[in-house]
């Protein structure tokens, strides 16, 4: 099972952009409908998210269900995450904005969603780039706490999806409410583990 | 006692479907022969016998009927594009009846053929703008709805006319969620509803109005964003206040009365200068958007005087 776990991931984060691929290229009759670049957008973005939420829970399934091993596939996870990232950001910057220099830099100023969802991408940069074996050596703790610059990036995310969104909540909300629990736990875990070195602190002499 | 709603006359009421078009076909043929001798060719195709109106149309090729009854707006039946096209099988558009009600002399229920009887159908090919930013070019069939207007004889303290969408949970799924104030309502000011351009319309490409695009009787008001353009009509109410409209209700900083396409009053959350042309591919780039959607000529004038930043 564990030599199969990252083969399979792999091959299964690959789908969904296979799946718009074919959908890109017209493949059997498949196709992207009658605004294939918004689409193309929104189904980048929905990935994005998903992945992201996937990386997520990576850490918490590995302490609930006591199999320390997931934590391998942890960083393809976020690899996969980017990568969909890029595609979500580059399909906005080429084919909906035809390298406008000028609107886009008055989108990502003046359009609140546009702002936060480019922050959001620009702080998960430093993480894909520092995601090798030899930046966590170099980096040692301070990794850790590099990390968790995908916390924030996670809520610009959702936060990202929520603004733009014309009256249907619905959606977003579930992502919001994913997210709660996911950051909720770690929140409750790193109280725990206060609590318990402040417990193991006063008991020494 | 059974109420008669108009979703729900009596079987005798109901017209059948055949002798329904043939009833079309015949009064849309009369109108026909009477414009015959000045007019351009007739086109007869799918139930619908009309005239097409070069003068207000666009001379842009028209989006495909694909395009344009498979992506768009209509949450009554979903807040997905594609929602209205899978979902709309369901609803009944017919036998459909307009309650006409408030400042006119002459009120009270009609069928849609009592509606439609008098009027000659054309065919204009507008551009449709949304909200959203993106915009189609749409081979509407219908009549102005000025010419109906008049028949009720509206009073002088008629300043504005509200429409209300039916209310049907069972065949409109997206009825069932409040993502809006249900039913749908939406308004015009008098000079704006008996403007030529403001168009009632039952077809599209000179075929009987699909469900997803408003059937039976929809409305399309080409110098404003598609939301104005309010789909399966049931009342129609003439008052002397501005009517509430569903979406100023729901985001009142986000969506005016008026709604006229703007290029320099932005969305507060995104830029209306430029829009998405549908059916032109991956690789175009957006165009821009055009005071009025383009008929800044015809209808600047019902606006001047005013502050179009105020009243966006």
């Amino acid at each position: 099972m564990r030599a199969f776990a990252k083969p399979a991931l792999f091959f299964a984060c690959t789908l969904p952009l296979a799946w718009l691929l074919a959908r890109a290229f017209g493949v059997a009759g498949l196709g992207l409908g009658a605004n294939p670049i918004d689409e193309l957008q929104d189904r980048l973005g929905d990935w994005s998210l998903r992945l992201l939420f996937a990386t997520l829970c990576v850490t918490p399934l590995s302490v609930v269900l006591r199999k320390p091993w997931l934590v391998g596939l942890r960083r393809m996870l976020g690899l996969f995450t980017f990568t969909y990232l890029c595609l979500h950001f580059l399909t906005w910057l080429v084919l909906d904005q035809w390298f406008d220099v000028r609107a886009i830099a008055a989108d990502i100023a003046k359009r609140p969603y546009i702002t936060l969802g480019f922050i959001g991408f620009v702080l998960l940069v430093p993480l894909a780039i520092t995601s090798t074996a030899g930046w966590m050596r170099r980096l040692g703790r301070r990794w850790h706490t590099l990390h968790r610059l995908v916390y924030p990036a996670a809520i610009l995310g959702c936060t990202h999806f929520w603004w733009q969104v014309k009256a249907d909540w619905r959606e977003p909300a579930v992502y919001a409410a994913l997210l709660a629990v996911l950051l909720g736990w770690r929140l409750a875990r790193a109280r725990r583990r206060a609590a318990a070195a402040a417990v193991a602190a006063t008991a020494r002499p | 006692m059974k109420h008669r709603t108009p979703g729900n006359p009596p079987p005798s009421a109901i017209t059948p479907r055949q002798a329904y078009f043939d009833r079309r076909l015949f009064m849309g043929g009369l109108a026909a022969a009477g414009a015959s001798l000045l007019a351009p060719p007739i086109s007869a195709k799918a139930g619908l016998t009309y005239l097409k109106n070069a003068r207000l149309s666009l001379g842009e090729p028209p989006n495909s009927y694909e395009d344009i009854t498979t992506y768009n707006n209509f949450y009554e039946f979903g807040t997905d594009k594609g929602d209205p096209a899978r979902l709309a099988g369901k609803f009944r558009a017919r036998p459909w009846s307009v309650a006409v009600a408030g400042e006119a002399e002459l009120t009270g229920t009609f069928t849609l053929e009592d509606i439609l009887k008098p009027h000659p159908l054309e065919e204009r090919i507008y551009r449709l703008r949304c909200v959203e930013a993106w915009s189609m070019v749409i081979p509407w069939v219908g009549f102005p709805l000025g010419d109906l207007l008049k028949r009720f004889r509206p009073t002088s303290r008629a300043k504005y006319v509200a429409f209300k969408t039916v209310l049907r949970p069972d065949e409109l799924p997206g009825q069932r969620f409040p993502v809006l104030d249900w039913p749908y309502v939406e308004g015009l000011r008098m000079d704006e509803a008996m403007h030529p351009l403001t168009l009632l319309t039952v077809g599209l490409y000179g075929e009987v109005l699909p469900n997803q695009n408003g059937a039976p009787l929809r409305l399309v008001v080409p110098w404003k964003y598609g939301f104005k353009s309010i789909k399966s009509i049931v009342e129609i109410r003439f008052t002397e206040r501005q009517p509430p409209t569903s979406w100023n209700r729901s985001a009142p900083q986000e969506y005016g009365f008026f709604a006229n396409v703007n290029p320099d009053v932005d969305h507060p959350r995104w830029s209306q200068a430029r829009e998405r042309r549908i059916g032109t591919g991956l690789f175009a780039a957006r165009v821009p958007t055009l005071p009025f959607n383009g008929y800044a000529e015809q209808v600047a004038g019902l606006y001047r005087g005013m502050d179009l930043r105020k009243n966006f």
